[in-house]
């Protein structure tokens, strides 16, 4: 049945696009201002509540909520990184992890205090709508949300590759000195980055809930899956991450055909494991 | 041996250490049952953080995978103990064996490549969430359903299959804690002890004195995985079950560190000050926030409190408060300010 | 002359295509002292870490007492016999002054009494007794670098490499440094190499000197006879003036 394979295939492509987003908010992060953001799961899964609260009172469709949260969500970030990491930035990292260890325990417990242990999702009007493409069979909340996913990560590339402020912040992370020298307000453009980081989370949540539904307890998971594909396509690679994403999209899709569908993380844990042992940098990212 | 350890270490902080060590010794005569038990969580962090500490505090390696040292060797006693029979007082040298292999395994892989820093922390998390997932599925030993060990005899004293009763427990566990201070404490006025806290400070100037940095890394993380083994076998008999997604955890590698952190990672006595610190906090934390019945308000103050901690005092508390009462002698580092005016 | 102690045969070494050292060959003899010098960017510290194991050469090899030093890593060449410091200081932060040289005498005992013994008998020779229990944090950048020399002479080497040790220090302190290197040459018979831009330390130390430009070799000799060579002259003045 190679074309059962293949839709499963493609299906975990379009779901590992979403992820490669999540995995960028990471990836620039720690790229810029070498802070692993061990809350991304938990900021991630605020974005998804407040896409579902937006979609369930106003009946928006989740893609119109997305420039919402993903604003507010850079404001998060620009915040936390001004007011807190800015703070730690000196200290050696595991009291860097321990600070944001803290921040997801205490994310994770405002999200429980605040919607509460269920789970919520949102009904989308084309939810059961598929595109039928020879053979292949291709939901459409998938397609859309890949689709999403890959705009929003082109508009950050060329954010990045164009405009002068990401100029600025590539030339802060290649040259943290050479920056200051040059007279770059680093502080400034650090706190923009940890916003744009937080703001591609924020849109991948706002896309995650077409595919998922919400709990609170969701944070660690997609912390650990952000940090699997950032360090499979190489920790700071903007192209590394959305290439680790696919990667991973298509490796659970295969062991969840191949293997039982609860090994599937193993599976991704075990590639991760063996990158980091035969390519350490990941699979784009520049030899230390 | 003795003689090493003992070296610089000045009056006052010994006699300090004998009245917290009586005290402890004497305290299940004198508390109930509850503060007994969190008296006993409050060793195992201490034991446990001590033996994290040996790693990122003397060698500079940062372990986030704590926990799969922890769950092997719970794994491995109790898997022995319910499908073979075999007391704990044996089965913690498989314990012992399995958690140092794995942590050997782990430390093999990446000291070759010499990965370091946040990529070695990495590295520990991913083995330790693959183990967890394999754990899951291992239906033998419970999976997911978890692993339950026979509880009979529960008031006795029983230590080689260590069945009896909380107070047992409590000793075994000083016991455990007193033995890692002394072989940190040993360790540390060691050869290799020297060597690690080269390493931290700065490899290549290591290498360059004839250090062989992946040896004592290798023993670093070997040492320190075993010892985390050692624990698991306490964490399995104590609790009486296991479960891949709490042993095996993220939360229960930083319920670990946490006291060794807030105490003061490097120092000897940060992690056993810090745990004894912190788990009555978080006990009183739990107690004062039970009343409230809002789900997760206790972990929103408890990740305040930890954060506020880390930026007002980013060396951890230890230092400052031995420095406060004189005792900051105990640790190596001063050793020579007290050869300047002797020897 | 004896035997080459220490012999580099044409080494080169690239980094991303740029040529640091190009078939550079010298030899020093067992108990000499001889000097590496030329201008910034002349591959003296590249050839200096191709001696002690940091890089591998593209090409050629370098032996110890007969020994061949290449393939091994550095800490094995450490225990070969060779001490080095580091251009740009490397102390052990968390670690007192003494406890810095301890490790290094740990090479050869595994008593740390005896070792803290000894690093304390060597920095009374460098004139760092008093600053025994400080933080390298809290001495000046010339103690930092007596530090590193400290440091290696307590492994025993019987090959010391000195990478510029004598920076920052003032004329009398060069010549007290100066003073201490000849009595421990004569002393242990250590074999000395080193890297110096001070030409006072130079002249009053080496017998010899290496003078490499642009990675290759164009002078050796008396540190007299160097400083004449019209080659010399011109990579030091005949060229716009060197960044530093």
């Amino acid at each position: 049945m190679p074309a059962t394979y293949a839709n499963i295939l493609i299906s975990g492509a379009l779901a590992g696009l979403i992820y490669g987003l999540s995995a960028l908010g990471l990836s620039v992060i720690f790229g810029v201002v070498r802070i692993v953001n061990f809350a991304h799961g938990e900021m991630m899964v605020g974005a998804m509540f407040l896409t579902t609260l937006m979609v369930n009172a106003l009946g928006l469709d989740p893609l119109l909520c997305l420039p919402v949260v993903a604003a507010v969500l850079f404001v998060f970030g620009y915040l936390l990184q001004r007011f807190l990491i800015e703070r730690v930035a000196h200290l050696p990292d595991h009291m860097q992890f321990l600070l944001m260890a803290a921040l997801a325990t205490t994310l994770t417990a405002a999200w429980l205090m605040i919607f509460g242990p269920e789970t919520r999702g949102v009904r989308l009007s084309y939810g059961y709508d598929s595109y039928e493409v020879g053979p292949l069979i291709l939901d459409k909340t998938r397609v859309f949300a890949a689709a999403a996913a890959l705009v929003v990560a082109g508009l950050l590339f060329a954010f990045f590759r164009w405009s002068a402020t990401g100029k600025a912040i590539r030339a802060c992370g290649d040259n943290h000195t050479g920056a200051l020298v040059v007279g770059l307000d680093v502080r400034k453009l650090y706190a923009l980055t940890f916003g744009i980081g937080a703001m591609c989370l924020g849109a991948a949540g706002a896309i995650m809930v077409m595919l998922i539904d919400t709990q609170p307890y969701l944070g660690p998971q997609y912390t650990l899956l952000a940090f699997v594909i950032v360090i499979l396509g190489g920790l700071g690679s903007m192209a590394g991450a959305m290439l680790g994403g696919l990667v991973i999209g298509f490796s659970e899709a295969l062991a969840g055909v191949l293997f039982q569908p609860s090994l599937k993380s193993a599976f991704s844990f075990a590639l991760l494991i063996v990158i980091l042992l035969v390519r350490p940098q990941g699979l784009l990212g520049k030899r230390a | 041996m003795i003689e090493t350890m003992l070296a610089g270490a000045p009056r006052r902080a010994l006699v300090a250490l004998a009245l917290l060590l009586s005290a402890l010794v004497a305290a299940p005569l004198f508390v109930n049952a509850y503060a007994l038990s969190v008296l006993i969580l409050a060793l195992y962090y201490a034991y446990t953080g001590q033996a994290w500490n040996m790693m990122i505090g003397f060698a500079g390696l940062l372990s986030l995978g704590e926990a799969m040292f922890v769950g092997l060797g719970a794994y491995a006693s109790a898997g022995l103990f319910q499908k073979f029979g075999v007391p704990p007082v044996l089965g913690l040298f498989l314990s012992v064996a399995v958690s140092a292999a794995a942590g050997a395994a782990v430390g093999w892989l990446a000291f070759r490549f010499d990965i370091n820093g946040v990529y070695f922390a990495l590295l520990t998390i991913a083995f330790s969430e693959f183990t967890r997932i394999l754990v899951d599925n291992w239906a033998y030993l419970g999976g997911s359903e978890g692993l339950f060990l026979h509880v009979s005899g529960l008031a006795g004293w029983d230590i080689v299959n260590l069945r009896g009763s909380p107070v047992m427990f409590y000793y075994v566990l000083l016991a455990m804690t007193s033995g890692m201070f002394l072989l940190c404490r040993y360790l540390l006025a060691s050869r290799l002890g020297y060597y690690w806290r080269a390493i931290r400070e700065d490899q290549d100037a290591a290498r360059s004195l004839g250090v062989d940095v992946f040896a004592c890394k290798m023993a670093a993380v070997t040492i320190s995985s075993g010892a985390a083994g050692l624990a698991g076998v306490v964490y399995a008999f104590y609790y009486n079950n296991l479960f891949p997604e709490t042993a095996f955890a993220l939360s229960h590698s930083i319920d670990m560190l946490l006291g060794a952190v807030v105490g003061g990672v490097g120092t000897l006595f940060g992690p056993i000050f810090g745990a004894l610190l912190l788990t009555p906090l978080g006990e009183a934390l739990t107690a004062a926030t039970d009343g409230l019945r809002l789900p997760g308000v206790k972990q929103f103050f408890w990740g305040v409190v930890v954060a506020a901690i880390v930026l007002a005092r980013p060396t951890g508390l230890w230092p400052m408060i031995a420095g406060a009462l004189g005792l900051d002698k105990v640790g190596l580092d001063k050793v020579d300010a007290d050869e300047k005016s002797g020897r | 002359m004896a035997g080459a102690f220490l012999r580099a045969r044409a080494l080169s070494k690239s980094f991303r295509g740029l040529r640091a050292v190009s078939d550079v060959s010298f030899d020093v003899p067992a108990g000499a002292i001889h000097a590496l010098i030329g201008p910034n960017g002349a591959g003296k510290t590249t050839t200096f870490n191709i001696v002690a194991g940091v890089f591998a050469p593209d090409a050629g090899g370098v032996t110890l007492d007969g020994v061949e030093l290449v393939g091994k890593r550095p800490e094995d060449i450490c225990r070969a016999g060779v001490g080095r410091t580091f251009q740009i200081v490397k102390p052990f932060r968390g670690m007192s002054v003494q406890e810095n040289v301890a490790v290094g005498a740990l090479r050869w005992t595994s008593n740390t009494r005896e070792a803290r013994d000894y690093a304390a008998d060597t920095l009374a020779l460098l004139g760092l007794a008093d600053k025994r229990a400080m933080s390298p944090d809290h001495i000046t950048l010339p103690d930092r670098k007596r530090l590193e020399v400290a440091r290696a002479l307590a492994t025993k080497p019987r090959l010391l490499l000195l990478d510029e040790v004598m920076a920052g220090l003032r004329p009398t302190e060069t010549d007290a440094m100066v003073a201490t290197f000849q009595k421990l040459n004569a002393d242990t018979g250590v074999t000395i190499l080193l890297i110096e831009h001070v030409m006072r330390a130079v002249m009053a130390l080496s017998q010899r000197v290496v003078v490499l430009n642009h990675g290759e070799k164009i002078c050796e000799g008396a540190p007299a006879d160097v400083v004449r060579d019209p080659a010399v002259l011109e990579c030091y003045l005949g060229e716009p003036a060197p960044h530093a």
